[in-house]
C-alpha cells in the first residue's frame, strides 16, 4: 500500500497544454477514479504516475518518495492496458513471469508468485496458452495478474474493460472490486464509463479540458455535481437541464421557466443567497422525477409528453419543459399517454442549479 | 432442359451462377501472352547453352538441342578465363557468397535496430534524422563512390571482403531502417509500453520482445537484401579488389575476355548458374517478396 500525491503537475504537447496545474493526493489503499470524455488528459495523466511520459512540470510522488525522474519500473507500479498488450510470442507464463525474470527474481519465487496470481484471477488451466488462443476476458486476466505478479503498492488501468462486451464488462467489474478488498492496493482507474466509475470508486475524479472539476465519492458526484459538465457527464440518461432566471420574492426562491411559468424552489439548498433575476439552469435528473406527487413537499413543473420508450425494467418519457428537450424515467409497468401534458414533480433537494454563464452549482 | 429460353426465368435461389465473360479470356490471353514473352529468353538460354559451337553456328536460335550435352556448363564453371585466370566462375560464386552472407546479416540487424529506436524510443530529432536516412536512398550512388574510396583506403579496408560488405552495409541502411521502422509503427504502443513498466530496457525489450515477433519483416528484408547483393555489380567492381570479384564481375569477365570466337554455350551457363541464387530466392519466396515490396511502397 503506498499513497500517490500528484502536485502541480503539468503536460504539453508541444504548445498543447494537456494538464494544467493538476493536484490529486490519493490515500493508500484508496481506489480512485479518473473520469472523463476522451481528450480530457485522463490517459495522459495515467502514463505521466505510470512514467511513461515525462512532465514538463511538478512532481509525482508514489509512497513517499519523490518519483518524477524515476523509471516505470522502479516506481512500485502495474499498469493494466485496454488492448492488454500481452506479449504474443510467449505463453501465459511467459507473460506472467517477464518483469520477475527482468527484475532478476530466483525462480522457486518467479513459480510461487506466478502459482499464486494464477490462483486468484482463476486462470490456472491457461497457463501454458499463448494470448491468441485466449478470449478477451481471459486475455485482460492474464494482464491483471502480470500487474499482480510483481507486488506492486499502485495498480494503474488504462480503461481495462473497454475492449470487452457488455457481459464480460460487469462480469469482470465485480472481480476488480473484489481484488481490490482482497489485496487492498492502491489502484487508479481510467475510464469514460460513468458506471465503472460510480460502482468501483471509493473517489471519483471527474476530468475535463486538463482540470479536475470535481473529486468526490462517487456519491456526491452523482448528488451534488459541482458544476454543469460534471453534472451532465455523469448519470445515464443524461441530466434534464432548462435554463431560466432565479425569482426570489419575500424569502421565497422560485425559478422562472423561458415561457414565464415559475417552478417553485423550495426545499433547495442553495450555496450562497439566490440572487433574483440571475439566469439560471435547473438541472433535475430523469429519475428523480415522478409523475404523480408522492410527497407534498414534492414541487412540479408542467411538461408536454412525447415519445415512450420502454427498456424493461423502467421506461423513459421523452416531452419538453417551455421547449427544452426533458425525460422522465417511471416504472416499466406504468402506463403514460402520449402525447399528453401533465405535471412532473420532483423534490427541490434532490435537483441542481448552476449559474447560467459559468454553469457552477448555485 | 427446354426452359432455357426467356419464357421460364429461372428462381434465384442458392449461389450466385458463375459467368465468365469475354473480358475474362482477354485478361487470360494478355497474360499468357506475357509470360510467354519473358520465358522465351530463358528458354533460348537454356537451349543455346545445352548445344555445341556447331549447332549454334547454325543460327537456329529456337530449335531444340540435337544432342544435349552439359559440357558447357562444366567449362563455365570451372575452366572459363576471366582475364588471365582460367577457374571457371566458382571463384566468384565463392567470393559473392563471403560478401552476402555478412553483409546480409549485418545490415539486417543494423537496420531492424535503427527502426525499432527510430519507432519506440523516439530520440529527440528521430524525424530529422530518418528523413536525412532516407534523403540519402535518393542520391544517386555515383556521387559517393569516389570519397568512399579515399575513406576506405585510408582505414585500409579498400579492396578487401570487410570493405565491401561495409559498403553494402551503409547503403542497405535507408531501406532496412524504412522497412523496419514501419513494421514496427504497426505494433502496438502499449506492447512498449507493458515492456517499459515490466523493467524491460533497450535490449531486453528489442531482443526477448520485438525480435520475436519481427520473423516476417526478417524474411522480407532478407530476400531484398539477398537478391539486391548478389546482383551488384558496381560496388563489386569497386570495393572488393581484383581477387573478391563477386560473381556478376566475374561474368561480366566471362562474356567479354574471350579470344576468338565468342562461346555462346558457355557465356549463357554462366549466365544462368549466375542468376541462380536470385532465382531461387523469387521460386521460394514469391508470397514473401510480393509483401516486401508493398511494405516498402505503403506507409512513408
Amino acid at each position: 500500500m503506498a499513497n500517490v500525491s500528484i502536485r502541480d503537475l503539468e503536460i504539453e504537447f508541444g504548445n498543447l497544454k494537456v494538464l494544467k496545474n493538476l493536484d490529486l493526493e490519493i490515500q493508500p489503499g484508496e481506489f480512485i477514479v479518473l473520469l472523463g470524455p476522451s481528450g480530457c488528459g485522463k490517459s495522459t495523466l495515467l502514463n505521466a504516475v505510470a512514467g511513461l511520459l515525462d512532465v514538463s512540470a511538478g512532481q509525482i510522488w508514489i509512497g513517499g518518495k519523490n518519483v518524477t525522474w524515476e523509471e516505470p519500473k522502479d516506481r512500485g507500479i502495474g499498469m493494466v492496458f485496454q488492448s492488454y498488450a500481452l506479449y504474443p510470442r510467449m505463453t501465459v507464463t511467459g507473460n506472467l513471469s517477464f518483469g520477475l525474470k527482468m527484475a532478476k527474481v530466483a525462480k522457486e519465487e518467479i513459480d510461487k508468485r506466478v502459482a499464486r496470481a494464477a490462483k486468484i484471477l482463476q486462470i490456472e488451466p491457461l497457463l501454458k496458452r499463448r494470448p491468441s488462443e485466449l478470449s478477451g476476458g481471459q486475455r485482460q486476466r492474464v494482464a491483471i495478474g502480470r500487474a499482480l505478479v510483481r507486488d506492486v503498492d499502485v495498480f494503474l488501468f488504462d480503461e481495462p474493460l473497454s475492449n470487452l462486451d457488455a457481459k464480460l464488462r460487469t462480469e469482470l467489474r465485480v472481480e476488480l472490486k473484489r481484488l481490490h478488498n482482497e489485496l487492498g492496493s492502491t489502484m487508479i482507474y481510467v475510464t469514460h464509463d460513468q458506471i465503472e466509475a460510480l460502482t468501483l470508486a471509493d473517489r471519483v475524479a471527474v476530468m475535463n479540458g486538463g482540470v479536475i472539476q470535481q473529486l468526490a465519492s462517487p456519491k456526491e458526484i452523482y448528488r451534488r455535481p459541482v458544476n454543469r459538465f460534471v453534472a451532465g457527464f455523469v448519470g445515464s440518461p443524461s441530466m434534464n437541464f432548462v435554463d431560466g432566471t432565479l425569482s426570489v420574492e419575500g424569502g421565497n426562491a422560485s425559478f422562472k421557466l423561458a415561457n414565464g411559468g415559475l417552478v417553485d424552489l423550495a426545499g433547495y439548498d442553495f450555496e450562497a443567497p439566490p440572487e433574483h433575476g440571475r439566469p439560471a439552469t435547473l438541472g433535475i435528473r430523469p429519475e428523480q422525477i415522478d409523475l404523480a406527487r408522492g410527497d407534498a413537499s414534492a414541487k412540479s413543473l408542467p411538461v408536454n409528453l412525447t415519445l415512450l420508450e420502454p427498456m424493461g425494467a423502467d421506461s423513459l418519457v421523452w416531452g419538453d419543459v417551455a421547449g427544452t428537450q426533458f425525460s422522465v424515467r417511471i416504472d416499466g409497468d406504468a402506463h403514460v399517454e402520449t402525447p399528453s401534458k401533465v405535471d412532473a414533480f420532483f423534490q427541490p433537494a434532490h435537483a441542481s442549479i448552476f449559474d447560467l454563464a459559468s454553469g457552477a452549482r448555485l | 432442359m427446354a426452359s432455357l429460353t426467356a419464357s421460364a426465368p429461372v428462381e434465384p435461389s442458392g449461389p450466385r451462377p458463375k459467368r465468365i465473360g469475354p473480358g475474362r479470356y482477354g485478361v487470360y490471353a494478355f497474360l499468357i501472352i506475357s509470360a510467354l514473352f519473358f520465358l522465351i529468353p530463358l528458354y533460348v538460354m537454356i537451349v543455346t547453352s545445352l548445344k555445341p559451337m556447331d549447332e549454334i553456328r547454325l543460327g537456329n536460335l529456337f530449335a531444340l538441342p540435337g544432342s544435349p550435352s552439359f559440357d558447357a556448363w562444366i567449362k563455365a564453371w570451372s575452366q572459363a578465363c576471366t582475364g588471365l585466370n582460367c577457374n571457371g566462375i566458382h571463384v566468384g560464386m565463392l567470393n559473392s557468397v563471403k560478401i552476402l552472407v555478412p553483409s546480409v546479416l549485418l545490415s539486417i540487424a543494423v537496420g531492424s535496430v535503427t527502426g525499432y529506436a527510430l519507432s519506440f524510443w523516439r530520440p529527440k530529432g528521430a524525424n530529422v534524422l530518418f528523413g536525412v536516412l532516407l534523403l540519402g536512398a535518393f542520391i544517386p550512388y555515383q556521387v559517393f563512390l569516389y570519397p568512399l574510396v579515399r575513406i576506405l583506403s585510408m582505414v585500409s579496408l579498400y579492396n578487401s571482403i570487410p570493405g565491401v560488405v561495409f559498403v553494402h552495409t551503409i547503403f542497405g541502411l535507408p531501406l532496412m531502417t524504412l522497412l523496419f521502422r514501419n513494421f514496427y509503427a504497426g505494433i502496438p504502443i502499449d506492447l512498449f509500453k507493458a515492456a517499459r513498466v515490466d523493467g524491460g530496457g533497450f535490449w531486453a525489450i528489442f531482443l526477448r520482445l520485438m525480435l520475436p515477433l519481427s520473423t516476417p519483416i526478417i524474411v522480407v528484408a532478407a530476400i531484398l537484401q539477398i537478391t539486391g547483393i548478389w546482383n551488384d555489380f558496381l560496388f563489386g567492381l569497386i570495393f572488393a579488389g581484383r581477387e573478391n570479384f563477386p560473381m556478376t564481375v566475374q561474368l561480366n569477365n566471362v562474356v567479354n575476355s574471350s579470344f576468338g570466337e565468342k562461346e555462346y554455350n558457355v557465356n549463357m551457363a554462366a549466365t544462368i548458374l549466375t542468376a541462380l541464387v536470385p532465382l531461387f530466392v523469387y521460386f521460394v519466396s514469391g508470397r514473401w517478396f510480393v509483401r516486401g515490396i508493398a511494405s516498402g511502397a505503403v506507409k512513408g
